[in-house]
């Protein structure tokens, strides 16, 4: 309701609206200014969400968490970090034994990026089975996806910052990567390190995007994630839609909610509950569920037996000297097997690049109309098992040194891999599937 | 029938991660970070036997003092040789070049050798030094084949003579090194050197990670305070949800 | 849809319980952040007590040395000088060092623990610049005295105490930092410990 200036008295209406204490003048004050409590009601208070999201609908939330804790941890770590090949290492020592709980920060901060990675990948496996990328919800994955690139590129260049021997060859490698590319490879490798071998150079640069550049593009992508969503609404364990044609559905069939006319004006809602409370009160029992096995990882085994934080990182970076086994940190290493099971340097590259923009096409890949696993075939279930195994394994091969054995085990994984995408475009256009309820089941 | 195949695949997984490992079994260090009085002999050993060679170049004495429980007064004289303040950190005065020259590459910085290799490495490799006349110091270290060090410890372990045995490799009798017996020329018996081996690793495992206990304390409280938090929120959700359901 | 009435009395008191919980988490987990800001231990090193020789301190002559990255003077001072700083006290701000500008072992007329001795944090109380000392030429700023220190910055005027004149821009005398004998030559600057 806007405040007419020319006319100093109020209406009626606007003279009751306003009757409540300094609080109340405040919030009109703000909301005549920017629409403070119409997104408040849209986006939360009246949004309306399945009432049968189950615990596979907490990581979104919980994705939103460990972001903030990133930054803000990050930013208290920028305050002591020296971005330099001579000083990087020093200076995380510094915090961890100098700067007052500086060692707390630090841990916060890389049990945090595993955390993210845990987070997003059950986060993604819920848009798997529950089959949230179908449409209507193609761009809302795609943006997922962007952030989870982002992601890897954050979590990549934030890993050479300590300076370790980890960090150094670590980067070394996936680098040399790109100098697999035809014509320009090894000049783009030159050009990405911005000298012969990793170096300061590199380390600056790596600091630039960490810190400023790659967050910015993640928040940004975030909020667009978060738009798509509250534009097409949430899915649900049952992939069916709770909103239905205008007019369609009896007045006694209405959930008895308010919620924002912006989307009960177009279409009837059935089954809908209003994301606060409800919601917030169970995301933040997910947050405190959270929290408990976060805080057990960073108060008691931060290093994860050498998953999370890996022993030759505790040695600074030695040009001359290369660990006797190098492997990425574990979120990367379902992907590096896809890329060593390949004894080609250019096909391993391109195979294990197709591994996650082949994700990214999801939506299209699945012809199917039913979108959740509960009333899907059996095929489709036994399909996205083999896929959680294969990821698994492939997960375990990354972060093993390589043996004969282990390469197979790759090479039938990084098939198996790609077999789930193949198999699920050719039974998804016929797959005999169960009937789906009208409406949400409990 | 996949489902089969990746269970025998997963069965085979222990057996893999075995071969990975070391290839000499480690003995367990069993330390104590509570154990003050280890520590500071650890310390002490440490400031007598490797700061020679080896420093902590991220690590001060002041902290190490308070957080092993030495008064900062009776640290200062016992255990700082050269003319270092209690804030500085634990140097020696070897140069790079000097110590390449000597040992064919710089000694390391132990601060955080027990967090590169384990605790139960460094025990493990406190024990097992042997004689060997073919290396330039006389000696050679079951665990880290032709060390570049000698060993330090051995007026108060004795010289170690090498213990073998023959064992089959591939069709082929080898003579291995399964483990090291003193000739008894040093101050300790076998017992109290034991005890100085897990002492000295007792305080290099502190050093690794300071923070280690006090991480322990705090993260028992918000532990603690995050279950009260954890029931709170369970009884608001299903007290919400009520009208849900 | 359950028509079972709301308790509505439960349902504030947990909501309430939740929020100061989760409020009094939230105070913690800012007391890490907020306590990284303090001096670290590098800091706190690079800020430890200095040791200063006074054992070749002529009468008359001053040292700098550094303490916490600020100049601190030793200046030994002469009988004349000692003399002189009884003539003036009605011309300074503050003779009998009332203000809070030094611990209770220096609060005399000499402002210090010694009378020949005189320490203190060189830096001017007006904007933190560091005066020159006049030895022997302070009388063009002050007539009758021959020593004091002069600020180059605004022209404050602190006599051989420390102690500032009237009609300057420097409020307070200046600053007299802790310090120990440790012996007959060997002054602890940062630290006043009891001597047993």
């Amino acid at each position: 309701m806007a405040t007419n200036y020319e006319q100093p008295n109020q209406t009626a209406d606007e003279t009751n609206k306003r009757s409540g204490g300094a609080i109340s003048s405040v919030v009109d004050w703000i909301n005549d200014r920017i629409p403070m409590t119409r997104v408040w009601n849209m986006h939360i208070a009246q949004y309306p969400a399945p009432k049968n999201f189950n615990f596979w609908y907490l990581f979104g939330s919980l994705a939103i968490l460990v972001l903030v804790n990133q930054i803000v941890t990050g930013i208290w770590l920028t305050m002591n970090f020296v971005p330099s090949a001579e000083g990087a290492f020093a200076s995380v020592e510094y915090i961890m034994r100098d700067v007052e709980y500086g060692w707390l920060l630090r841990y916060l901060h890389s049990t945090g990026a595993s955390a993210f990675f845990v987070v997003v990948y059950l986060h993604m496996f819920r848009g798997m089975i529950y089959g949230s990328y179908q449409k209507p919800r193609e761009l809302l994955w795609l943006f997922g996806m962007l952030i989870f690139l982002a992601l890897m590129a954050e979590a990549f260049m934030g890993y050479l910052l300590p300076w370790g021997q980890m960090s150094f060859w670590g980067a070394q490698v996936i680098i040399s990567l790109f100098g697999a590319i035809p014509v320009i490879g090894e000049d783009l490798t030159l050009w990405i390190r911005g000298d012969y071998v990793i170096s300061g150079a590199t380390l600056n640069r790596f600091f630039a995007l960490h810190v400023i550049a790659l967050p910015l593009v993640l928040v940004i992508l975030v909020f667009l994630h978060i738009v798509a969503l509250h534009e097409v609404g949430s899915n649900n364990p049952d992939g069916i839609e709770i909103k239905r044609k205008k007019g369609s559905v009896a007045e006694e069939d209405k959930p008895n909610f308010k919620f924002h006319e912006y989307y009960t004006s177009k279409k009837d809602v059935v089954d809908a509950i209003p994301f606060h409370p409800y919601y917030t009160v169970k995301d933040i029992l997910g947050v405190a569920g959270f929290l408990i096995l976060f805080c057990w990882v960073v108060f008691f085994m931060p290093e994860m037996n050498g998953f999370f934080l890996e022993a030759p990182n505790f040695e600074a970076a030695n040009p001359l000297k290369t660990p006797e086994h190098i492997f990425p940190v574990w979120y990367f290493t379902p992907f590096y097997a896809i890329l060593r099971a390949i004894p080609d340097k250019l096909a391993g590259v391109v195979a294990m690049g197709a591994s996650i923009v082949v994700l990214a096409l999801l939506p299209w890949l699945d012809r199917g109309k039913v979108r959740s696993i509960r009333y899907r075939s059996k095929w489709h279930k036994l399909n996205i098992a083999q896929f959680v195994v294969t990821f698994l394994i492939l997960g375990w091969a990354g972060a093993t040194p390589q043996t004969v054995f282990s390469t197979i085990l790759s090479q039938i994984c990084t098939v198996t891999y790609f077999m789930f995408f193949v198999l699920l475009y050719v039974y998804s256009k016929n797959e005999v599937t169960k009937p789906l309820p009208t409406r949400l089941t409990k | 029938m996949m489902k089969k195949l990746l269970i025998g695949l997963f069965a085979l997984l222990p057996t893999l991660t075995m071969a990975a490992g070391p290839s000499v079994p480690l003995m367990d260090a069993n330390i104590d970070l509570r154990d003050n009085a280890s520590l500071q002999r650890g310390a002490k050993l440490f400031m007598n036997y490797c700061l020679g060679c080896h420093q902590m170049q991220y690590q001060r004495y002041e902290r190490t003092f308070r957080d092993i429980g030495i008064p900062v007064e009776i640290g200062k004289e016992t255990l700082i040789f050269d003319d270092s303040k209690v804030g500085s950190h634990i140097l020696n005065s070897m140069s790079k070049e000097d110590a390449a020259k000597w040992f064919g590459a710089a000694p390391p910085d132990l601060t955080l050798i027990s967090r590169v290799k384990s605790p139960d490495y460094i025990y493990t490799y406190l024990k097992s030094f042997y004689k060997d006349e073919s290396r330039p110091f006389g000696v050679n270290n079951i665990v880290f084949p032709l060390v570049g060090m000698p060993h330090v410890l051995q007026e108060l372990q004795g010289l170690p003579m090498p213990i073998t045995e023959e064992v089959v490799e591939n069709g082929e009798t080898v003579t291995k090194i399964v483990g090291v017996e003193t000739d008894g020329s040093g101050e300790m018996s076998d017992d109290e050197y034991d005890q100085a081996a897990r002492d000295l690793t007792n305080f290099l495992a502190y050093v690794g990670e300071p923070s280690r206990l006090e991480s322990e304390a705090i993260g028992i409280k918000v532990l603690g305070f995050l279950v009260i938090f954890f029931i709170l929120a369970f009884l608001l959700k299903k007290e919400y949800w009520r009208d849900v359901h | 849809m359950s028509n079972a009435p709301v308790d509505n009395s439960r349902r504030r008191f947990l909501t309430i319980a939740t929020s100061v919980v989760g409020g009094v988490g939230a105070a913690g987990a800012a007391v890490p952040f907020i306590a990284s800001w303090n001096p670290s231990e590098r800091a706190k090193s690079a800020g430890a007590p200095v040791e200063v020789d006074i054992s070749k301190l002529e009468p008359g002559q001053l040292i700098r040395v550094e303490w916490r990255g600020k100049p601190v003077w030793v200046i030994y001072r002469t009988p004349k000088m000692l003399e002189q700083m009884k003539q003036h006290e009605d011309q300074l701000r503050d003779p009998n060092s009332d203000e809070a500008q030094q611990l209770d072992s220096a609060k005399n007329s000499y402002r210090s623990q010694r009378e020949e001795i005189f320490v203190a944090v060189g830096i001017c109380t007006h904007l933190g610049c560091s005066p020159t000392f006049m030895n022997g030429g302070f009388g063009e700023k002050v007539e009758g005295t021959a020593d004091g220190f002069f600020c180059p910055c605004h022209g404050s005027k602190f006599d051989m105490a420390g102690r500032v004149f009237q009609n300057v821009p420097a409020p307070l005398n200046l600053e007299v930092p802790p310090y120990t004998f440790l012996d007959e030559t060997t002054i602890l600057v940062g630290e006043e410990e009891e001597m047993a």
